[in-house]
């Protein structure tokens, strides 16, 4: 994860290696280990992130139905290692066959919306993510595929050559518990979804990507396969989100649609706006932050509450989406580009004001 | 070098370019000349594969080129500088010079191109590190003919270099567009500036409600009392 800083110094990896190792000990300190699935989840967000970061920081695609591909391949665990159809394939298989899938339902979203922009893309991809939530709940009929709203239940966890990640083993002689396997699981996976986050933006596929963002016409002018290089932003993006959703599903043990709403395509489209749309420690930043702050303040509101006024005043749940509501409006306000913007964003922000048309 | 022949451009049902022949030789610059809305950027567009031709055909050194992709153009080696500039604007200047460079892998030959580039614009270079999008329009032109350049194209097709300039910059840019087609480069101009454009050219087309109505030698359309009375102001 400290790719992106790129330090000189020996030290600082060093000191972020130790404190990603001591962090899911630090959370599960008080035996519980709700916050090391926080934490997990926050690495799952950043997966996303990075995906639909590619499509719509890169590419300059606005894909607002980005988790169709994230139930794509959580659906695809699901059906592939469950008593549902009674297949238990390995992780070694499943994974890819889902970020396979993904990919597919990628390139069949991407093409034919190849002539639209803006809010036309938006309206279509929108409509899609839907369409996949709509055919997941009700795909149990005539034949039982999906089970429906009530989602597939007993979906194996993720097990590699006999070591399953779920339930406490001892390692060491040191005790793991099942989220604090996936947590070194996921953080192994971060660290290769990032490094090749930053070698594609700096491929010649990542300044074609950036180039369609800035002028289609001109990156045709330039010799762009526009055509072939913006199906593949919607592929890899899509490929990304199915991978975080196969492991979602083995982590959780229960996929449904439910899981899947329109909602969630807008969180993670706002992580990667409020991060710093196109920045990779920004996304991941974004991710980070908008995946751990919603928890933060329910965990946080109701003891406060109580300490207060001594009884419950507001639902922490309702409390929760204003709070949130507002820090997007102010982050917006105050830091147009994200929180953490690629110096080149920031410097347009401020040079513009001085140059001419 | 360039063979249009009958090109037909709509949009819709409406008729923009109506079947208009005419050919720019190698090494030659040919201006085509005209009022707003005459059709001249719709032909462009079409030799460039930015829209679809309805009819007729472009043939480009003896090659049928009306139904290419579109970003196979440069790679036959016809270079656009779009209306309206189009540079990438969260780019750099060195950024979108490279880009212009997209297909090439001739490392040493592009690094020497971009000296020639930024010698034609000092002003890009002192600039090479800077946002296009911050740049001035005069100079987000100059990056737009520098990106075309660095392809080393055959061939140049100008969309309208001087719209939107401040005389000067005007000026600038047409000192390098006649330096580079001295050097050998056949360019086909579209300019509204009629005077700038026959005085560049050698020859000269002149279009009118998507029709060739005048064409000859630039010199002589100059003094031509109609071309004078109708794009001259005189």
């Amino acid at each position: 994860m400290n790719k992106w800083l790129s330090p000189k110094s020996f030290f600082g990896i060093v000191l972020i290696t130790a404190a990603l190792v001591a962090l899911p000990f630090l959370l599960g300190m008080g035996g519980g280990q709700a916050w090391v699935r926080i934490v997990n989840f926050a690495i799952l967000y950043i997966f996303l992130a990075l995906g639909l970061n590619i499509v719509v920081g890169f590419a300059g695609l606005l894909d607002l139905g980005y988790i169709a591909f994230y139930a794509v391949g959580a659906y695809t665990w699901a059906l592939l290692a469950s008593p549902h159809f009674g297949i238990h394939w390995p992780v070694w298989a499943i994974l890819p066959i889902g970020a396979l899938v993904a990919c597919f339902f990628g390139v069949l979203l991407g093409s034919p919306t190849l002539k639209l922009r803006g809010d036309y893309l938006a309206i279509v991809t929108l409509g899609f993510g839907e369409i996949i939530r709509i055919f997941l709940n009700n795909l149990n009929a005539p034949v039982n595929i999906t089970n429906g709203p009530q989602g597939i239940t007993l979906i194996d966890p993720v097990s590699i050559g006999g070591f399953s990640f779920s339930g406490t083993s001892e390692i060491l002689g040191l005790t793991l518990s099942g989220p604090q396997k996936y947590y070194f699981l996921l953080v192994a996976l971060a660290i290769l979804v990032i490094i090749i986050n930053l070698r594609l933006q700096h491929s010649r596929i990542g300044r074609a990507w950036q180039a369609i963002r800035e002028d289609e016409i001109a990156a045709k002018a330039v010799g762009i396969n526009t055509r072939n290089i913006k199906l593949l932003a919607f592929a890899m993006g899509a490929s990304f989100g199915g991978i975080a959703g196969g492991i979602f599903s083995a982590m959780q043990g229960f996929v449904s649609p439910e899981s899947f709403s329109l909602i969630e395509s807008i969180m993670v489209l706002a992580m990667v706006v409020l991060g710093g749309m196109g920045h990779i420690p920004g996304v991941i930043l974004g991710a980070v932050l908008l995946s751990i702050l919603p928890e933060a303040l329910r965990y946080g509101v109701g003891p406060i509450q109580m300490a207060l006024f001594g009884k419950m005043l507001i639902d922490p749940e309702s409390l929760r989406m204003l709070v949130f509501g507002l820090a997007l409006v102010l982050v917006m306000r105050f830091k147009p580009a994200g929180i953490w913007p690629s110096p080149e964003r920031k410097r347009e922000l401020t040079e513009k004001s001085g140059a001419k048309a | 070098m360039l063979e249009v022949t009958g090109l037909h451009v709509a949009y819709g049902g409406i008729q923009a370019v109506r079947s208009i022949t005419f050919h720019v030789n190698e090494g030659e610059m040919v201006a085509l000349i005209g009022a707003n809305g005459a059709g001249k950027t719709s032909t462009l567009k079409a030799i460039a594969r930015v829209i679809d031709a309805v009819g007729g055909d472009v043939h480009f050194c003896g090659e049928d080129i009306t139904r290419i992709p579109p970003h196979h153009v440069i790679r036959k080696g016809i270079a656009l500088v779009p209306e309206g500039r189009g540079v990438f604007p969260r780019l750099t200047v060195a950024e979108n010079l490279a880009m212009g460079a997209f297909l090439r892998h001739d490392k040493a030959e592009m690094a020497a191109d971009l000296d020639k580039i930024y010698g034609y614009f000092p002003r890009l270079k002192e600039r090479a590190a800077q946002l296009a999008g911050t740049l001035s329009g005069g100079e987000q032109q100059m990056l737009a003919i520098g990106r075309a350049l660095m392809s080393r194209p055959k061939m140049l097709l100008l969309d309208e270099p001087s719209m939107g300039l401040a005389p000067i910059m005007v000026q600038k840019i047409f000192e390098v567009v006649r330096a580079v087609a001295a050097e050998g480069m056949t360019t086909l101009l579209i300019e509204q500036n009629a005077k700038l454009a026959l005085e560049v050219s050698q020859r000269g087309y002149v279009m009118e409600s998507g029709e060739i109505t005048l064409t000859g030698e630039s010199a002589s359309l100059l003094n031509d009392p109609k071309v004078r009375a109708a794009y001259l102001g005189e």
